[in-house]
């Protein structure tokens, strides 16, 4: 019968057919490696060349991505939860800087105090940026997709398009269309200087701010009842339902903690970098969502570790001397890493292998 | 309504919009009162509306037809531009002079074929394009999708901003972008061969080339549309936007008919690049944001995702408020309350409400295709017997 020819040649042909994706990935491993290679090649060779612009690079990223992994892990929450990618997100990291600006600058002067006073403005600034964000978030999900929850999958990532277009714009409509900037809020005096190369207060209480909060988020995600509450649903949202979990106020608090998060972004943004506008989230979402993905979206540590690798590149890309492609190539750069993550690991860095979900 | 009276009728409204549209520059300059050109746009904006709705229809191959989501629809629409840029300018006036049936006089430096080889050109190589694009990326569903294609749609304008120094090579003049482009027509071949022409009648300045061109390309892109929704592989599409897996198992090559749909979406928006960049003469990298992307997106979802029809009144809708309306309704506005609002700048905030507001309303669009209306309405119930964990 034909049938079982075609199954003889098919299974005497298979163990070579077989080979051929084995080869392939292996091809694609070795490039890998080679390209690693040649970016620790890269790096060192940087070092060596001036260690000074080496070390304020590498500071810079550090602290360029403290701001990358808590938006990033804003996207995290929500997509893990909904599988939405919350376009809106980067805005509501703007409105938190607008709000860090108001509240600090406009409001309370922090700009005419100092001392032990500077440092009270700008924990009340925090607190304010960081509860409205959170506040902000919870209303975009209920008002724009909490309805459209069943909805086919396009629908709700446009509407997050739309949500995105609306808060940047009211922003535009509230502060106008140009920057607002303060002079620096924090001494630039140098705490430390390596190689003539100064670290001051204006990038240390970024750290500050942001590793306590990563580890306070941590703690609530993993040991709290509401933490447990949102893991589950983002696991399997009908088998949480049927556990009695509220689902709705669940997905409502992934909103809220990554509003939050966004808001406390926002206020280091404003502190580190003294300015902001309507249209500051843009790419920085986008960057933010990219560390999301390349750390292995819905992972939050993956989602911070991102982040962090996001800001190496920025900055080590622009900052560096040797054979760097310079600023004007950072944003090609990291969509090229990011197809490139998504092409070959989908999952991540550090997300789970997810099944073929359509 | 039976399905032959609803043929016929439509057949009808269908010929009375054609016709109207294809006279639009007369009716507009010798037959409408002022008060209604106030809020009509002229010629050349309604050109830059039709091209705009060829890409609202060529991005509905990919989104309405295989169900594709693209958030870089903009760099086919930059690659057309930039074709443009390189086949009918002075860009590489040091390559001597190429002149092949354009509108410019013979021994012009650069390159200027004739402006219709142009948008075929510009079309091809946006299709090539949408295959070397497509063909590691499409393997990727849904979302990933999406943000992989966002992330073209964010590269090439970069590439073209920053292609004045490829290893000293000057591709495409930078952030300055490209100036002097040679316009549309048949130059003088028309006048040379019909003497008894009027000098001024239908000459390359003239915006009714474009608008005629355009609303031809508008034709050609729906006809295309039709014909390939009922063949072969516009079913093989539709059946990879309903269910992949189940598609796969059909026998439908995946990969194949994924990249035929964006390379085909791509062939349309690159024309339709090209045929913006030949009107406006120049271009640059500023046009290429996200924006354009989300904007061409946001036609094919208000009209109705996969029904052609639909994709065109949504195309030429929102082009029309976003280049005409708007403007009109800002200066009626204006002149009615005294006031003094540039309107245009709350546009992406009117947007934006709108975007949201019509999902939550009618997330179908305006002509929803049949099979997406029956999709809509049957799916939340399915959903709550329980398979809401995989919306899919």
């Amino acid at each position: 019968m034909g049938t079982g020819v075609g199954t003889a040649a098919a299974s005497s042909r298979r163990p070579i057919l077989a080979l051929v994706p084995r080869i392939r990935s292996r091809a694609v491993t070795a490039l890998g490696i080679l390209l690693l290679g040649l970016v620790a090649f890269w790096l060192v060779e940087n070092a060596v060349h001036d260690i000074g612009q080496f070390g304020l690079v590498t500071l810079n990223g550090i602290t360029n991505g403290s701001i990358y992994a808590l938006v990033a892990i804003g996207y995290t929450l929500v997509y893990g939860i909904l599988e939405l990618i919350n376009f809106a997100h980067g805005d509501v990291f703007s409105w938190g800087a607008m709000i860090a600006y108001s509240v600090a600058i406009s409001w309370l002067g922090a700009d005419n105090h100092s001392g032990i006073e500077l440092f009270g403005i700008l924990a009340v600034a925090l607190l304010c940026a960081g509860a409205f964000c959170a506040t902000l978030n919870v209303a975009v999900e209920r008002v724009a997709y909490r309805r459209l929850r069943n909805a086919p999958r396009l629908a709700p990532l446009i509407t997050a398009i739309g949500m995105s277009f609306v808060l940047s714009n009211a922003i535009a409509v509230v502060y106008g269309f140009n920057y607002v900037s303060s002079e620096p809020l924090l001494s630039r005096r140098a705490l430390f200087t390596i190689e003539g190369q100064s670290y001051g207060w204006d990038k240390l209480i970024v750290l500050l701010i942001t590793v306590p909060t990563l580890m306070s988020l941590m703690v609530v995600v993993k040991r709290t009842r509401w933490g447990k509450a949102m893991r589950a649903t983002a696991q399997n949202r009908d088998a949480a339902r049927l556990m009695g979990i509220d689902v709705d106020r669940a997905i409502a608090f992934a909103f809220g903690i990554g509003g939050a998060l966004a808001g406390i972004g926002g206020f280091v943004y404003l502190v580190y970098f003294t300015q902001g506008r309507f249209d500051l989230g843009f790419q920085i979402g986008l960057f933010a969502f990219t560390a999301a993905v390349l750390g292995g979206i819905g992972n939050i540590l993956g989602a911070a570790l991102g982040g962090y690798l996001i800001g190496f590149i920025e900055n080590y890309n622009s900052g560096l001397t040797w054979h760097a492609p310079g600023p004007s190539w950072t944003e090609s750069l990291i969509f090229i890493l990011l197809i490139l993550i998504l092409v070959f690991r989908p999952h991540g860095l550090l997300g789970e292998e997810l099944s073929t979900r359509s | 309504m039976p399905p032959a009276t609803r043929t016929r009728l439509e057949r009808a409204l269908l010929a009375v919009c054609f016709c109207t549209l294809a006279l639009y520059p007369w009716l507009y300059s010798n037959y409408l009162s002022t008060t209604l050109t106030q809020w009509l746009p002229d010629t050349s904006t309604a050109f830059v509306i039709l091209a705009f709705t060829v890409m609202g229809l060529g991005l509905n191959f990919v989104v309405g037809y295989a169900g594709l989501l693209d958030l870089g629809y903009v760099a086919f629409f930059a690659a057309g531009a930039y074709v443009a840029g390189w086949l009918a300018s002075e860009q590489f006036a040091n390559a001597g002079s190429v002149v092949f049936g354009g509108t410019v006089l013979p021994k012009t430096p650069g390159i200027h074929l004739s402006p219709w080889l142009v948008l075929l050109a510009a079309a091809l190589f946006s299709a090539l394009l949408g295959v070397v694009i497509g063909v590691p990326t499409l393997r990727l569903r849904g979302d990933y999708l999406a943000i992989v294609t966002l992330g073209f749609g964010e590269i090439i304008p970069q590439f073209v901003r920053n292609g004045d120094n490829l290893g000293g090579f000057n591709l495409t003049n930078g952030a300055f972008g490209m100036n002097g482009i040679d316009g549309l027509g048949f130059g003088n071949t028309v006048h040379h061969a019909i003497h008894t022409l009027p000098s001024n009648f239908l000459n390359e300045l003239d915006s009714r080339w474009y608008y005629w061109t355009a609303l031809a390309l508008v034709v050609v892109t729906i006809v295309t549309s039709l014909l390939l929704r009922d063949s072969r592989l516009g079913r093989a599409w539709i059946a990879i936007r309903e269910d992949e897996d189940a598609a796969a198992a059909m026998g439908v090559p995946l990969m194949r008919t994924k990249t035929l749909s964006y390379a085909i979406g791509a062939f349309f928006g690159g024309a339709a690049g090209a045929m913006i960049t030949l009107q406006a003469g120049a271009t640059s990298p500023d046009a290429f944001s996200l924006q354009v992307s989300i904007f061409v997106l946001c036609m094919v979802i208000l009209g109705g995702i996969g029904n052609v029809w639909g994709v065109t009144l949504g195309g030429i809708l929102l082009a029309y408020v976003n280049y005409k309306g708007l403007f009109a309704a800002g200066n009626t506005f204006n002149s009615t309350f005294g006031t003094n609002v540039d309107i245009s700048q709350y546009a992406y905030l009117i947007y934006g409400v709108a975007i949201v507001l019509f999902m939550l309303v009618r997330p179908e669009g305006l002509i929803p295709s049949a099979r997406r209306r029956a999709e809509l309405v049957e799916e939340p119930e399915e959903e709550n017997v329980g398979a809401e964990a995989s919306p899919a």
